[in-house]
């Protein structure tokens, strides 16, 4: 050949190389989180604690999830439509996804998916929002449309839910549990090995619809102990954890942790809180309430107990959602207030014992919450000195997860419980606050009703326009600060460390998880090079 | 010899049908329902899948028909299906009987190799320096909180020196070792674990070693074999060792039931997926087929530990052997 | 004394009972007091053994601490020992019938899971300290039954209470004026490891969480803490397991010398 024909070729050979060389992301390397339980199930419609909701999570995708900066975007659907005035949602599903296993994805797969959703026989959590819809019609391979009996704003994060494959599940039960431990899904990950109660381990799905995930392997190791956890960081067992306050601002402070870890403080999505149960005396003037809300002092508690990772609580949104308002103010720390507004309502002390009494009682409750939580336990005892100060007396009881739920918020047996709630990324919190929702096992135990908050939550779910829902969560935040069903407390910040290795951590309201596909390690940093891509 | 074992056999039937009926009251009436709920609520996991699951497992029917269809499945050998995740309780169970047994094996093992030596050589003298120095080092052993110990030596070993893994019971690229390297693996991560349990072991059964050799020494036959001229070496195992390891063996026995048991606190703090922690998980979660099988197995096996010493003790001592026939 | 271990033993729990009477007087501070500039620190001049997460004294709660692992120690022997003294020495005394009945529901009870027991009842019930001592109490007098019935078997046949009842003694003086103080020796030998056992015991359900719940103090329940700060703060792991160590060792002590005493 002559020079002048093999020219080209070797521009074009160099132009490639010096592409691929340029190309700074490599492949490779193991991402190992510590999970204090094993999964229960990777069948996701089953999954209701989180470890099995966050492998679910890698494994299968949704119609929509949320962006980083919580607006609901495509994930497996492309774009979709509201039509008939809010009634049904048309979805266009991306094509050339393909389920692990190969096969295609269509819209076959989201039909089936909803009809196990709404299957009595299956034992799903997830059925509620569902529920709802009035008909499902598959327009073409990659088309459906989804229409609900009534407007349901709600109804479009709920397509959030991992759609299954028709394929692999039509004919079987799915309540078995050796489907729970064979995924199949869309997702960036698929299911390599599941030691059970040693680890799980997923390996890249190198068709990923998105783009194949830089980092090979994810793996959960279970260790059933938070500390054990923290000390696995410490000697780079595990690469990322949740830090409790003091870890977070103490234990994270040697020089080791600096050179190998990364820390992040990001706003938490939950809120602590103090529930009364509405059906007692003591607590049904509204101005009784308010008074205890003046007599803590929540700055003390996030002090306190969170070491300053967080916010006041001022009602149940949380502080990044669009749906929250920082017009509503929380209530200062004022004693003095507090001790009026119970005067008003009948309560001194007259006998000069240190106690608030009317006739003849003292001014007592118990406060009850869950064991195993040191956050909340600490936060009863320093509200209980707080109440002591101006002549209340709370007694503090500690019961165990599963006799709680069902002993004493199933049966409404209590005086006031303190407990977390941890919010979905969709505001709509109809279930905790609308009055219908008291029966046992729902999530309104306190006994709330408010027929105003009651009409705009109802209005709210009704409209597609996030401007008139705003309008409608804000006029409901205002209205719940005022009422004090619960004493909002704090938000808890989200508190971690990521191994520095690790690189395009991009944090952002949504976390840092989101894009955990694009999350990739130097080839020199790698450190579990054994794993082939 | 043969009759009385059948005999013990079938006696041992009725009395962990009484222990499973006393179970299953005690699960029962104990307050909580079973449950797979998060401790942090989110309101999109709804909670009226209880009562459906509760029609499913059966237990809105009264309390002795439940017992009754238990009672109908262990005839056939079924342990029923777990509440957590549906899986086979048997299933549940024997994927952790080896890693316990392994540990708890090794432990009984160690103990052995390592206590009854110091137990002979502290009766053949006694007082001297070794014996008072063991004596103080076993009397200390035998007080430590075995969790505490645990912690220090995680706290030494682990982190400030990192010369052992911290929790688990293999490395993460196990399967990608040599044979020898997995079983390097293995070792390393189990070292503390089957440590820390023998302590209180070592210290008990070389107190007894010790205390049983010296009454055995003491015999008059011992006596009478150092007057026939016996070479001291015969004497002392030959003789003397043969009586004194009765007791051992009777608590040998009586440990076999601890071998399929295992403690929750250190295979939490070591994350080892052991029985221990299985059985810890099923009463929190109210797993109610999961705590009835442990039971069942915990009290048949504690019967038959008790039912082996009886028939080592009786064949190894002539004199019981014979009085029976 | 003589009897150096015995001595040992009854000075060391001497002390840690004059700890746990005197609670109040001897404590620095109000051992939920929290002191907010002072989180997790060092031992010092105003903390001597330092303060824990939540800024409370280490050194009053173990001292309030030695109150409540003390009393569930020797509550809940104590009530193991006297079902077991009643049953042990009915059925050692009456034979027959009875002794086969009480015989094999304490080999039921040997055989019984009596952990699960413990964990269910700590777990589900109430976490008060009664509760605690009681299942604790009521799942371990099996030993003490048999001891005594062992005695009781042997001592029966004695002259001294063969004169008893020559004289017309009821059964119940018989067993309880004679017999008993008679057989004493091996069962208080065995309440003492029982105290041990049950402190121990106490220690590992308040640090599994099951136990006492905080804010009050057990060192059991001080030890949660130590996990999570195993390499920043060796005062929360060091004192309450030394002093779990040293009350058992005190009772060891003890039982040991009572051992020497009565052999």
């Amino acid at each position: 050949m002559s020079h002048l024909k093999k020219l080209p070729m070797i521009m074009v050979a160099f132009l490639f190389l010096s592409s691929v060389c340029a190309y700074p992301q490599d492949h490779g390397d193991a991402f190992v989180s510590g999970s204090i339980s094993d999964a229960r199930t990777l069948m996701p419609l089953l999954a209701s604690d989180s470890a099995s909701a966050d492998a679910c999570g890698m494994i299968f995708n949704g119609l929509v999830k949320f962006d980083k900066d919580l607006n609901l975007t495509g994930d497996l659907a492309q774009s979709w439509e509201i039509k008939d005035d809010g009634l049904a949602i048309v979805f266009h599903l991306k094509k050339d996804v393909r389920w692990h296993d190969g096969a295609p994805f269509t819209a076959d797969d989201v039909a089936f998916t909803y009809s196990k959703l709404i299957d009595p026989d299956l034992r799903t959590p997830y059925s509620g929002d569902f529920e709802r819809v009035r008909s499902f019609e598959i327009l073409d391979e990659h088309t459906v449309k989804i229409t609900y009996k009534e407007p349901f704003a709600p109804g479009l994060a709920s397509w959030g839910m991992a759609i299954i494959p028709k394929h692999l599940l039509a004919k079987k039960d799915l309540n078995l549990s050796e489907l729970s431990r064979n995924p199949v899904g869309t997702g960036p990950y698929k299911l390599k090995k599941w030691s059970s109660q040693e680890e799980i381990e997923l390996s890249v799905n190198r068709a990923y619809f998105e783009k194949k995930p830089f980092i090979s392997r994810y793996i959960y190791r279970i260790i059933p102990d938070e500390s054990t956890i923290f000390l696995e960081m410490q000697i780079q067992g595990v690469d990322s954890s949740a830090l409790t306050p003091l870890q977070y601002k103490r234990q994270t402070d040697t020089s080791f942790f600096k050179t190998h870890y990364h820390k992040f403080n990001l706003p938490g999505m939950g809120y602590t809180y103090l529930g009364y149960n509405l059906a007692n005396p003591k607590f049904k003037d509204k101005r009784i309430r308010q008074a205890l809300n003046y007599a803590v002092n929540k700055d003390e508690l996030i002090k306190m107990v969170l070491l300053g990772y967080g916010k006041v609580a001022d009602g149940p949104f949380a502080p990044q959602s669009w749906a929250h308002t920082s017009e509503v103010k929380p209530a200062s720390f004022n004693r003095e207030i507090a001790k009026e507004l119970l005067k008003q309502c009948g309560w001194k002390d007259t006998n000069n014992d240190g106690w608030l009494d009317k006739e003849g009682q003292i001014f007592e409750f118990t406060i009850l919450t869950n064991q195993g939580n040191e956050e909340r336990v600490k936060t009863a005892e320093i509200i209980q000195k707080r109440l002591k100060d101006i002549g209340i007396r709370v007694k503090i009881k500690v019961v165990e997860w599963n006799v709680f739920l069902t002993e004493f918020i199933g049966k409404r047996n209590f005086e006031t419980v303190l407990l977390g709630w941890s919010l979905p990324r969709e505001p709509d919190n109809y279930d905790i606050w609308h009055s219908s929702k008291t029966k046992e096992g729902e999530f309104n135990f306190i006994g709330y009703k408010n027929e105003e908050v009651d009409r705009l939550l109802t209005e709210a779910r009704k409209t597609f326009d996030q401007e008139k829902r705003k309008h409608c969560y804000n006029k409901i935040q205002e209205l719940l600060y005022e009422d004090q069903p619960y004493m909002f407390l704090y938000v808890p910040d989200s508190l971690s460390a990521v191994n520095k290795r690790f690189r395009g951590i991009q944090p952002a309201p949504a976390g840092i998880g989101y894009n955990f596909i694009d999350w990739w390690v130097p080839k020199p940093e790698q450190k579990y090079r054994m794993l082939e891509n | 010899m043969l009759t009385y074992i059948f005999r013990r056999l079938l006696a041992m039937i009725p009395l962990v049908l009484g222990i499973s009926l006393m179970s299953f009251a005690i699960i029962h009436l104990a307050p909580g329902r079973p449950s797979n709920v998060d401790q942090s609520l989110n309101p999109k996991i709804s909670l009226e899948t209880r009562m459906r699951l509760e029609k499913l497992y059966g237990l809105d029917k009264p309390i002795h028909l439940q017992y009754l269809n238990w009672l109908k499945m262990m005839a056939r050998f079924e342990f029923g299906k777990s509440f957590s995740d549906n899986r086979p309780v048997s299933e549940k169970i024997m994927e952790r009987i080896p890693i316990t047994l392994t540990i708890n094996i090794i432990s009984m093992i160690f103990i052995l190799i390592i206590a009854i030596p110091i137990g002979i050589k502290s009766a053949l003298n006694p007082g001297s320096l070794f014996d008072k120095s063991m004596a103080i080092a076993v009397f200390i052993g035998f007080c430590l909180p075995g969790f505490w110990i645990a912690l220090l030596l995680m706290n030494l070993f682990c982190i400030q020196l990192g010369w052992l893994p911290l929790s688990g019971i293999k490395s993460l690229d196990f399967e990608y070792l040599s044979f020898w390297q997995k079983a390097i693996d293995l070792s390393r991560h189990l070292v503390l674990p089957i440590f820390v349990s023998s302590i209180a072991g070592l210290a008990g059964i070389s107190r007894y070693m010790r205390s049983s050799m010296i009454e055995a020494l003491s015999q008059p036959f011992i006596c009478t074999a150092r007057a026939k001229g016996l070479p001291e070496s015969t004497v002392v195992y030959k003789h003397a060792l043969r009586n004194a390891i009765l007791p051992i063996v009777t608590i040998l026995g009586l440990s076999i039931p601890g071998l399929l048991g295992g403690s929750v606190i250190f295979e939490s703090v070591f994350a080892i997926p052991g029985l221990g922690r299985l059985f810890y998980e099923a009463v929190m979660s109210r797993d109610y087929p999961l705590i009835m099988a442990e039971v069942v197995l915990t009290a048949g096996l504690t019967m038959l530990g008790n039912l082996i010493a009886d028939i080592s003790y009786a064949y190894a001592d002539p004199r019981i052997r014979f009085r029976k026939q | 004394m003589k009897n150096k271990t015995l001595a040992a033993g009854l000075l060391i729990i001497a002390i840690l009972s004059m700890m746990a009477i005197f609670a109040p007087l001897i404590s620095p501070t109000d051992p939920s007091l929290m002191d907010q500039n002072n989180l997790l620190a060092p031992p010092s001049y105003t903390h001597l053994l330092g303060t824990d997460s939540m800024g409370r004294d280490l050194a009053s709660r173990m001292i309030y601490g030695a109150r409540i692992s003390l009393s569930i120690g020797v509550i809940a022997m104590g009530i193991a020992t006297i079902i077991g003294l009643i049953l042990g020495s009915a059925a050692g005394f009456y034979g027959g019938v009875i002794d086969t009945l009480i015989m094999r529901f304490t080999d039921i009870m040997l055989c019984f899971p009596t952990f699960f027991l413990i964990l269910t009842v700590a777990a589900t019930l109430e976490s008060s300290i009664f509760n605690i001592m009681a299942i604790i109490g009521l799942t371990g007098w099996m030993g003490q039954a048999r001891l005594i019935r062992g005695e009781i078997l042997s001592l029966k046949e004695r002259e001294f209470i063969q004169a008893s009842r020559a004289i017309g003694c009821s059964d119940f003086r018989i067993i309880f004026r004679h017999l008993i103080p008679n057989a004493i020796g091996p069962v208080l030998v065995n309440a003492t490891l029982g105290i041990a056992g049950a402190i121990l015991l106490e220690s590992g359900l308040s640090f599994l969480g099951l136990g006492v719940q905080p804010p009050t103090p057990s060192w059991g329940n001080i030890l949660i803490e130590s996990k999570s700060t195993l390499g920043v703060a060796w005062w929360i792991t060091i004192f309450p397991g030394l002093a779990i160590l040293i009350t058992i060792l005190g009772f060891n002590f003890i039982s040991e010398g009572l051992k020497k005493r009565y052999a």
